[in-house]
C-alpha cells in the first residue's frame, strides 16, 4: 500500500513522521539531533530512503546528516562549505561592502537521477554541489560570481540561497531564489547564471524594477509544465510563463500578498496555494484566521481554504520551506507553523487536520509519497 | 591524560559521555589539545574551529582552572593542572537565554 513520509525540520531538531493513504493516522518518530536548528531534511527522488538533512546552531556550525534507511538513522557527513578561490564582496546592512561568509545551508536538493548527489543553497548566497553522498562539497561559483553579486544585499534573514529548481527533462537547467536579490537561471548545470526578473516590482528599493534587489521568498514548478513558474516575493504573488524571462503579478483577491511559501498542486499544474500573512512587519495571518489559499485558475482568483484550521485568535506564521504537497490520487497538502504545527489536507485542501500540535517551531516541511 | 569536557551538542556529535580523555605528546597548547580531539572526532571539525584554520568559532568558550582562556592565543600553553589531568580544558557554548 502506499504511503506518505513527512521530513519535518524544526528549531530544535528533525522529526520523520509516517502514515498509510489515508493520511489519517501518524507515527512520530523524533526529534532527531535535538536541540538543534534543522533548516531542511530533504529524500532523494532517486532512492527515497537516501535523505539529507542540514543540521546547524549558531555556537557549533553546520553539519550535514545523512540517511539510507528512510530516517530511521542518521550519520554525520561532510560539513565544509569552501568558497571557490577570491570570495569577493557583498553589499551589508549598512551599505559596506562584506566578503562573503559561509553561515548554513538553508536547502538541500537531492539530484532528480542520482541519490549521491544533491546540491546546497547556502548563506552567504552561493551553491555547492556534492557528488559523493554528502560527504565532500565543491561549490559551483558561477552564482557567486555573477556581474551583479557585488550589489547583492541580505534580507532580514540573511543572505540565502533557499530555491533551487530542477527539471526533470533538462538535467543542465536549475532556477535559483535568493533573498534578497532575486530569481537566477543556469542552463549548463550551474556554471553560469542570469538575473531572470523582468516584470518583479519592488515598492521600497531605489529603483524597483532593477535587476537585482528583489526578496524573492519561494518558487514552485509543476514538473509537467517547466515554463511556468509561481513566485510567492517579499510583497506580490507573481508567476512566469516563459521560464523566468517575463513575471507577472497574480496576487488578485488575496487579502494580503505577503507571505512565504507558495506550491503546486501535484495534478493540476495551474492550481497554487499560498498562505497570506498580514505583512512584513506582522508575520501572522489577517485578522488571527489561518487560511491557505487556493487558486485553480493559475492565480488571480483565489480561495480561502479554512474547514480545519483555527479561525480566531490564531497568530503563527508559515515559513518558506514549511509546505510540501505529496502525489496521491487525492494530492495531499501540508504546511507546518512557526506555532509547532504540522498540518495535512489529504483533499487538496478542502479540509484540514492536525498531524502534530506541539513541535518546536518548524521551519520546512517536504514529503515522500512511498510505493 | 589530557582531560576534555563538551557541550551537550557535541557530546551527542561525538557520541560520547562525560569527559573526553587524549593524549598528547609535546607541549599542551590549545591547539594541540583541540588538534588531538579532532583527530579521535573527526566529525568535531568546523564544530570548535572554523574548518582549516585555528580561529574558534565565535560561540565557543575555553574555560581550565577558573581562567578564561578564549580569546588566547592558539599556541597558549595550558595550566598545569590540565596539562596533569587534575582539571579539564572546558570547551562551552556561550550562554544565551530566552
Amino acid at each position: 500500500m502506499t504511503g506518505i513520509r513527512l521530513l519535518v525540520g524544526t528549531r530544535k531538531g528533525a522529526f520523520v513522521m509516517t502514515a498509510d493513504g489515508n493520511r489519517d493516522r501518524w507515527d512520530v518518530s523524533g526529534p532527531h539531533f535535538g536541540g538543534w536548528e534543522i533548516f531542511h531534511v530533504k529524500g532523494s527522488p532517486a532512492d527515497p530512503d537516501t535523505i539529507y538533512a542540514s543540521q546547524s546552531t549558531d555556537w557549533f556550525g553546520q553539519l550535514i546528516q545523512r540517511s539510507t534507511d528512510g530516517g530511521q538513522t542518521w550519520s554525520p557527513a561532510g560539513n565544509e562549505f569552501a568558497y571557490e578561490g577570491e570570495t569577493g564582496t557583498h553589499l551589508w546592512y549598512d551599505n559596506t561592502p562584506r566578503p562573503w561568509e559561509f553561515k548554513r545551508a538553508w536547502v538541500l536538493e537531492p539530484s532528480l537521477h542520482d541519490p549521491n548527489t544533491v546540491y546546497a543553497g547556502v548563506e552567504d548566497a552561493s551553491l555547492f554541489r556534492s557528488t559523493d553522498a554528502g560527504d565532500t562539497w565543491q561549490e559551483l561559483p558561477g552564482l557567486r560570481r555573477h556581474e551583479t553579486a557585488e550589489g547583492w544585499f541580505p534580507g532580514a534573514g540573511g543572505l540565502c540561497l533557499h530555491t533551487i529548481i530542477q527539471y526533470p527533462d533538462d538535467a543542465d537547467r536549475m532556477t535559483a531564489g535568493i533573498s534578497a536579490v532575486g530569481a537566477l537561471r543556469s542552463d549548463d548545470g550551474g556554471q553560469s547564471w542570469r538575473t531572470i526578473t523582468k516584470g518583479l516590482h519592488t515598492e521600497f528599493i531605489p529603483d524597483p524594477e532593477g535587476e537585482i534587489g528583489h526578496c524573492v521568498h519561494r518558487m514552485a514548478m509543476h514538473p509537467a509544465r517547466p515554463e511556468v513558474i509561481f513566485m510567492q516575493k517579499h510583497w506580490d504573488v507573481t508567476r512566469t510563463d516563459d521560464g523566468g524571462e517575463n513575471w507577472y503579478e497574480i496576487s488578485g483577491n488575496l487579502p494580503s500578498d505577503f507571505g512565504f511559501p507558495i506550491d503546486v498542486h501535484a495534478h493540476e499544474p495551474d492550481t497554487v496555494y499560498v498562505v497570506p500573512i498580514l505583512s512584513e512587519s506582522e508575520h501572522y495571518p489577517p485578522e488571527g484566521k489561518l487560511r491557505v489559499y487556493r487558486s485553480r485558475s493559475g492565480g488571480h482568483e483565489w480561495e480561502a481554504l479554512t474547514n480545519g484550521l483555527p479561525q480566531r485568535d490564531c497568530y503563527v506564521n508559515v515559513l518558506r520551506g514549511a509546505m510540501a504537497v505529496d502525489s496521491l490520487d487525492s494530492c495531499g497538502i501540508y504546511f507546518g507553523t512557526t506555532g509547532g504545527q504540522v498540518y495535512v489536507s489529504p483533499d487538496s485542501g478542502d479540509n484540514w487536520d492536525l498531524v502534530v500540535r506541539d513541535l518546536p517551531a518548524v521551519l520546512s516541511v517536504e514529503v515522500q509519497t512511498l510505493e | 591524560m589530557i582531560r576534555v569536557t563538551l557541550p551537550l551538542h557535541l557530546q551527542r556529535l561525538a557520541d560520547v559521555q562525560g569527559e573526553v580523555r587524549l593524549a598528547i605528546d609535546g607541549p599542551v597548547t590549545l591547539k594541540s589539545v583541540l588538534d588531538a580531539l579532532e583527530r579521535r572526532y573527526p566529525v568535531l571539525e568546523g564544530t570548535i574551529r572554523f574548518h582549516g584554520e585555528p580561529r574558534r568559532r565565535p560561540m565557543v568558550r575555553f574555560f581550565a582552572c577558573g581562567l578564561d582562556l578564549s580569546n588566547e592565543p592558539p599556541e597558549t600553553v595550558l595550566p598545569d593542572d590540565v596539562a596533569r589531568g587534575t582539571e579539564p580544558l572546558m570547551v562551552v557554548g556561550a550562554m544565551a537565554g530566552g
